[in-house]
């Protein structure tokens, strides 16, 4: 079937997991009206999505660059390894989900057809060749998590999250907008790859205009991935939103800005790299700065986790402002340990919410270790990973971006990111220290069930097995973006 | 009659701002989301001059897509807005602030 | 490569027991432990065999960090010494584990005592494997938080607790030496490899290192930073207060941590760093007085004290300090032979006496270690009776069992060491004359006599049962035999076995004798040995009311010794009060004063910050869209004025 110019049925396939995505949602969301019992829903979730990686390992050779759409849609290895983290992190979402979900009273089908939404805006975000279908990914993933992070419409601080978030978020599209239409207007067209060649060939790397639309574009980006200063929206939304989104939010539109920062920015204006991370330097320092010491006055677990996420993705952008091949590397091998880590720790905090009982503060903590020994063993190992303790994952994580910062030559960011992360070990060892030298105010009953083992396993042991052997990780990493 | 390209834009820049100011100075959260509006269709305006300036079809293209978007944004926002006031009746920005620190 | 396999058997033992221990296999723990360890012992002398035919086995197992210039790799060395070190740990690790199955019967912790004990047997094994500083200062960290665990294994007890907390606090000021030395070796050397570093050694000569303002010796300084850690590790003076307070853990836990394997990691790395000890005189002679005084300062308070356990610490201790004493004086393969030997000895010592609190506690339903409150055991006990004659002979020094060779070996060779070498024989037979007082007073209290401990008790005293017994008969063997490898060349032509054994890796050590000198200080070890068992025999089991007048006649000193020279309550008083009054003005709620200071010190600054800068976060959206909007324009600013 040739339906006219470049366009024909074939040139489908490369869609093939995006389309198995948005069809699994929108088959979850018809299920929901005849379904009673929605752990079903949420199984075919599962399925719907180990289908979709299925289709991203089988349909081209994992490395392979192609693009398609009038190079509209990349198919590459950074989008394939974006995309599995996306894969992982919804999987993980919903095994996590599952008790939650229904103590919250919210246990409705459209969360698990929002989550497959989220995550597919997420992974057209990842393979976006053009600013067009970049904003289109941005907003399918926005759209689908501000409605998730109100989803428990019964209480005021979801409410005020899903609130909060949108009007910055759409707040924030407009600023996207205004700089890819300064971007079209002054290179005449969107295509990420055209945008870089017209930029040296009408030689605008200089042009204000030019400098104020990427300063623009980063601002949006910036917002997704909580750089301050536009983070202030995330311990809000962090806060009020139900844990499980929390969790997803904190990774998942965290690495989608990551990729379509590290896509837009190497690949469109790759010349204008000194110009871009100079802007990025302080906002890096700021993140880890703002992140690292505000989250030491938190009480609330899931504030406090909210801050050391914004202060990650302080770590995260060293990588990129590195600049090298080996920065980006260095970023998207720190993005997927993040994720196990960032998973396991909210893992945690969703267990200790049960019937009648929050479980979300710092206090509720206290104690853990010998009520529930190994629960506080596993949080052990998240809060060491996180403070970057070898040797967990999140030492490699912070070890190598650090690495990649001194070899950049900016020393100081490298010193800067020591400091802090030395700072954020207080809060995070706090944790700990609440949950191995304190007694317990009262028996915390823990919410177990199968799939909470699963993620809780899968996560200790990559965050142990990464810490160990490395290199496997940064290989495939090094392997997925060189191509 | 041909109009400057220049005059679109800056009329673009100009809505643009007033859209950033009414979102910054106004505390009623329903002039706060036609702020945003304001500044999506500043930025349409843009668009197509500088699609029909340049004679590319991609900046049209985008103002459809816009358009789509900010339909569907605002069914949301709205959607948010109307959860929001069911729990908690008031829709000053002013009284919004359960989650903070 | 299938040497990687000692380590990780035990290391797959612990993972099971931790994982599954709780709920599926609880008190079948030690199916999987005992067989995993004496696997890898297995795979140990297979390993022995390999280097006796004369290949050292050097791999690099895989790069953990490679960036750049920087190299860190997993990889073992499997030379003279690791072999040696290897049949050492995981031979005591086989019997002690099965000895456990016996001892730790029917408690509530049973599958966590195995998997704790697996770990610490799997640290200990990458400690001596390691090829590079950085593995081998990973498995020193790891053994001393495997030590912790298991001293405070019985967490409910609040002194275990204490105890546990001590030795942490304790070895933190040693590893903190440590650990400087590696980084000072690293900046040195540029790498962390052991062949590396130790095949550039030589150029350390006359290197110096600007300190404060002083020119200081380089050597020295990396060695003095290592023997630090050496020190905390094996309770060395000053260190030395943690360890007999470790004894509150279960025995099998102070016979393979606090007297076979751990304590010995500081003799062990000071051996395999003798390449950069060989460059600093003055570290060596430090480490050889630190070695001598602890000798025979530990002994002196074991002359007096009364818990059993104790006793059988401070003569760890004392052993501990002969070990660097042979260090000091460049005789490595001896201080080597007797951590070979002591493993023995002191192993069979520990679990004599586990045996017996073993038997008290069935007979009174209480922990007793306290000897004032035994005596006459023998009959009930004569198993044990006999393995701990064994090894107390083997400890003083009688000839022909294992202590004596080696202990003599360090002797001749301290004589052979200048001046400093004679003061120190010196101190060294004096400690070796305590030894054998303290030692057989031990027996005489325990075993001879008549039993003290209570009406109506006596009977219920037993012989412990097989599964105790049976590693006491092992360890006794090897305190017999197993000096056989390093008979002195003055008996036997070539007799030294072990000595040139370890020649390739520790070096021949210096100095000569004549015929007559060596039968002299030979001659005097076994006179003291024999006066110290006479004077023994006579005050507790002749005139037993000699110890009460003598204790009464010299008051003073008997008061310093059972108080420990006060050594514990000076650091309490100076360090650990202060620091504990500091933390609970602080804030109460936490618990630890090193943790505590770190999580609350500077973090109170901190927090001052934080809570001024979290108001920022002022929950109205209208001032986030500021905060957006200005940050924006700070951006377009630096742009324009900046840049």
């Amino acid at each position: 079937m040739d339906f006219g110019a470049g366009f024909s049925l074939i040139d489908i396939r490369p869609l093939t997991p995006e389309i198995t995505m948005i069809c699994t949602g929108l088959i979850l969301l018809l299920l929901d009206l005849v379904v009673k019992k929605k752990e079903a829903i949420a199984v075919l979730g599962i399925i719907g999505t180990i289908v979709a990686i299925f289709a991203t390992y089988r349909l081209y050779a994992f490395n392979e660059t192609r693009s398609i759409f009038l190079e509209m849609f990349a198919l590459d290895g950074y989008a394939n390894f974006f995309k599995i983290i996306f894969y992982i992190n919804v999987i993980l979402t919903i095994c996590i989900s599952f008790r939650y979900m229904k103590i919250e009273k919210a246990s409705i089908g459209e969360y698990y057809a929002l989550l497959m939404f989220a995550t597919t805006g997420m992974m057209i975000m990842a393979s976006a060749a053009d600013l067009i279908v970049l904003y289109l990914g941005l907003e399918l993933m926005a759209l689908s998590t501000y409605i998730l992070a109100g989803l428990m419409r019964k209480q005021r601080k979801s409410n005020e999250a899903a609130l909060k978030y949108f009007f910055l978020g759409a707040f924030s599209s407009a600023f996207l907008l205004y700089g890819i239409s300064l971007t079209f207007g002054l290179t005449g067209t969107t295509n990420i790859q055209d945008i870089a060649g017209l930029v040296s060939s009408l030689s605008i790397a200089d042009n204000a205009i030019m400098h104020l639309a990427v300063v623009f574009l980063i601002v949006a980006f910036g917002f997704k991935i909580a750089l301050v200063p536009f983070h202030m929206w995330a311990p809000d939304v962090y806060e009020g939103a139900p844990t499980s989104i929390t969790a997803f939010m904190s990774v998942g539109p965290k690495a989608a800005g990551f990729a379509v920062l590290g896509r837009v920015l190497f690949e469109a204006f790759g010349d204008m790299q000194i110009m871009w991370s100079s802007i990025l330097v302080p906002l890096s320092i700021l993140t880890m700065a703002v992140g690292s010491i505000i989250a030491l006055a938190q009480t609330n677990i899931k504030r406090m986790l909210a801050y050391s996420s914004v202060a990650h993705a302080g770590y995260i952008l060293l990588g990129i402002i590195a600049g090298t091949t080996d920065g980006l590397i260095s970023s998207v091998n720190y993005l997927m340990i993040y994720m196990f880590m960032n998973m396991g720790a909210f893992a945690i905090v969703i267990m200790l919410r049960s019937e009648g009982f929050q479980g979300e503060e710092l206090e509720d903590y206290k104690g853990l270790a010998k009520t529930n020994p190994a629960a506080a063993a596993l949080m052990l190992v998240f809060m060491f990973s996180l403070t970057g303790i070898p040797p967990t994952a999140g030492f490699i994580g912070k070890f190598y971006v650090i690495m990649e910062a001194i070899n950049a030559g900016d020393m100081y960011l490298a010193i800067t990111a020591v400091v802090f992360s030395v700072i954020s070990a207080f809060f995070y060892l706090r944790v700990v220290m609440y949950m191995y030298m304190n007694d317990p105010k009262e028996t915390v009953i823990l919410t177990k069930s199968p799939s909470m083992t699963f993620a809780l396993a899968l996560t200790t042991v990559m965050v142990l097995v990464l810490g160990v052997f490395p290199s496997v990780l940064l290989n495939l990493v090094r392997s997925s973006i060189i191509s | 009659m041909l109009v400057p390209l220049s005059w679109y834009i800056i009329l673009s820049a100009v809505i643009f701002s007033i859209g950033v100011f009414g979102f910054l100075a106004r505390r009623n959260l329903i002039i706060m989301f036609i702020s945003i509006e304001l500044m999506l269709n500043s930025v349409n305006i843009s668009l197509a001059a500088f699609s029909h300036y340049l004679q590319v079809m991609r900046g049209q293209i985008l103002v459809f897509f816009v358009i789509t978007v900010a339909a569907a944004e605002a069914a949301i926002g709205l959607a948010i807005l109307i959860a929001y006031y069911k729990n908690n009746p008031t829709i000053k920005v002013d009284e919004i602030n359960l989650l903070k620190g | 490569m299938k040497y990687a396999l000692i380590p990780l058997l035990p290391f797959i033992a612990f993972v099971l027991n931790i994982v599954f221990g709780r709920n599926y296999i609880k008190d079948r723990a030690h199916w999987i432990a005992v067989p995993a360890v004496f696997g890898s012992f297995v795979l140990a002398v297979s390993a022995f065999t390999d280097v006796l035919s004369g290949n050292v086995i050097n791999i690099n197992l895989y790069s953990w960090i490679t960036s750049g210039d920087f190299h860190v790799t997993v990889g073992f060395l499997i030379d003279q010494l690791s072999a040696i070190m290897l049949i050492v740990v995981t031979s005591i690790s086989t019997l002690i584990f099965i000895y456990s199955i016996g001892y730790m019967h029917g408690d509530g912790g049973y599958y966590r005592f195995f998997a704790y004990l697996s770990l610490f047997v799997f640290s200990m094994l990458v400690l001596v494997m390691a090829n590079n500083f950085l593995l081998m200062y990973f498995g020193w960290e790891a053994v001393g938080l495997c030590s912790y665990f298991l001293i405070g294994f019985w967490f409910h007890k609040k002194s275990a607790a204490d105890a546990g907390k001590k030795a942490f606090i304790v070895n933190r000021f040693g590893d903190f030496g440590f650990g400087l030395g590696v980084i000072l070796i690293f900046l040195t050397f540029g790498s962390l490899d052991y062949m590396q570093v130790f095949g550039q050694a030589g150029s350390l000569l006359g290197q110096t290192i600007d300190l404060f303002g002083y020119d200081v010796d380089l050597a020295t300084l990396i060695c003095l930073l290592l023997f630090c850690g050496a020190v905390g590790k094996s309770a060395q003076i000053p260190l030395h207060v943690w360890l007999p307070d470790a004894m509150e853990g279960p025995t099998p836990v102070s016979a393979l941590i606090h007297a076979a394997t751990m304590v010995t990691a500081g003799v062990f790395m000071v051996a395999r760093c003798n390449p950069l000890f060989n460059m600093s005189e003055i570290a060596m002679n430090t480490v050889a007085i630190v070695g001598g005084v602890t000798a025979i300062f530990a002994a002196t308070i074991a002359l007096v004290q009364n818990d059993i356990k104790r006793v059988i610490a401070y003569s760890t201790v004392s052993q501990l300090g002969y070990m660097f004493l042979a260090l000091g004086v460049g005789a490595y393969s001896a201080g080597i032979f007797h951590l070979y030997t002591h493993a023995y000895f002191k192993a069979l010592l520990f679990l004599g006496s586990g045996s017996v609190i073993h038997a008290l506690h069935h007979a009174k339903h209480d922990d007793e270690q306290n000897m004032q409150k035994m005596g006459g055991l023998r009959k009930h006990m004569p198993l044990t009776y006999r393995v701990f004659i064994i090894a107390t002979l083997s400890i003083t020094g009688i000839p022909f069992l294992a202590g004596f060779f080696s202990k003599d070996e360090i002797l001749w060779r301290a004589f052979l060491g200048g001046e400093l070498g004679r003061f120190l024989w010196l101190l060294g037979t004096i400690a070796a004359l305590l030894t054998a007082f303290y030692s057989w007073r031990l027996i005489y209290l325990t075993f001879h006599g008549s039993y003290r401990g209570g009406e109506g008790q006596e009977q219920h005293i037993h012989e412990s049962p097989k599964v105790i017994t049976v590693p006491l008969m092992f360890l006794a063997f090897g305190a017999i035999f197993a000096g056989y490898v390093g008979i002195p060349p003055l008996f036997v032509e070539h007799g030294d076995k072990i000595g040139e054994f370890l020649a390739p890796v520790l070096g021949h050590p210096e100095g000569h004798g004549t015929h007559v000198q060596e039968f002299f200080v030979m001659g005097a070890s076994i006179f003291v040995a024999l006066a110290g068992w006479i004077v023994a025999y006579t005050m507790y089991l002749k005139k037993t009311d000699l110890p009460q007048k003598i204790g009464s006649l010299f008051k003073p000193i008997h008061t310093l010794l059972f108080n420990k020279y006060y050594i514990d309550e000076l650091y309490s008083r100076s360090i650990v009060q202060p620091v504990l009054k500091a933390s609970d003005k602080i804030i109460l709620a936490f618990d630890t004063y090193v943790i505590e200071g770190i999580v609350n010190g500077l973090p109170n600054l901190i927090g001052l910050f934080s809570r001024k800068f979290r108001t920022v976060q002022t929950g109205f959206l209208a001032n986030y869209g500021l905060v957006m909007a200005f940050g924006v324009l700070c951006i377009i600013g630096y742009m324009i004025f900046v840049r």
